[in-house]
């Protein structure tokens, strides 16, 4: 199991930096399919398995087909001539920034004392079962919020992307 | 036999710096955009990481509420990247200084 997770880690490492560092918008899309898939299997890892299949179908799924197509529809013939390439420092100054804030995570998850681990769940319950009864409960006022966001989401895009506002 | 809570963390640490690094060096909005749903992401994977350690479901709620507003920010952010697009013909970040001081 552990071997399975090494091999998404590497799987996901990989693909992330090639998002990052890949000319072309549509290869970082593409690779970041492949980060999303690899993330998901990790999920599956954590016996989170309603969760992973969430994450396939709405960020794989949805979310990327979205990007897919703009990427598309904006048609970015010569991505080779950015206007300007990064200042060097720029780029050093971001990566210096990114490796101090990945050390500052580092330090405050060593510092962080954590509680003793759960116990074992009730058998019985699947992972989906489990999560429709807390959203149906516990959270039930955050779900509904969650509907109203989406509207205002659709609702925003639709005026955004429109041609002419009159 | 189970995946270890720092096995998660490191990954979740390390997809999270890459993130950054994306959003700090990369000019393309689009993949701005991009690196900024891999530090979502990275976000949940901490979540159901902690979430299986404490076996506990409402790690696994976080998670569902970060994508669903994962989901609306893309939508958002889309369709101001092609309101811009139609207006100034460019994706690139420094060819989008009107807000400049």
């Amino acid at each position: 199991m552990q071997i399975l997770f090494m091999i998404l880690a590497a799987i996901a490492l990989s693909s992330g930096v090639l998002v990052v560092f890949q000319r072309h918008p549509l290869r970082s899309a593409l690779y970041l399919i492949l980060n999303f898939f690899a993330v998901a299997g990790m999920y599956l890892l954590a016996h989170a398995e309603f969760i992973a299949a969430v994450q396939i179908i709405v960020y794989a799924g949805a979310i990327m087909v979205l990007f897919l197509f703009v990427i598309m529809l904006l048609n970015l013939r010569q991505p080779e001539e950015e206007a300007k390439p990064p200042h060097i420092l720029q780029k050093i100054s971001g990566i210096t920034l990114a490796v101090f804030v990945a050390l500052l995570l580092i330090y405050g998850f060593t510092q962080a004392k954590l509680p003793a681990p759960g116990k074992e769940a009730a058998a019985g319950l699947g992972n989906t079962e489990a999560i429709a009864r807390a959203l149906f409960t516990d959270y039930l006022l955050p779900f509904e919020v969650t509907s109203v966001l989406l509207l205002v989401a659709i609702v925003g895009a639709v005026v955004l992307a429109k041609q002419k506002l009159k | 036999m189970v995946v270890p809570l720092e096995y998660y963390l490191g990954v979740s640490v390390a997809l999270f710096s890459l993130g950054v690094i994306g959003v700090l060096v990369r000019r393309n909005v689009l993949v701005i955009l991009m690196c900024v749903e891999m530090m979502l992401n990275a976000v949940n994977l901490a979540f159901i990481g902690f979430a299986d350690y404490f076996k506990a479901v409402d790690g696994q709620m976080f998670v569902f509420f970060v994508m669903t507003v994962a989901a609306a920010e893309v939508a958002v952010g889309l369709a101001l990247v092609v309101a811009i697009f139609r207006n100034r013909a460019t994706v690139y970040v420094d060819d989008l200084n009107l807000l400049k001081w």
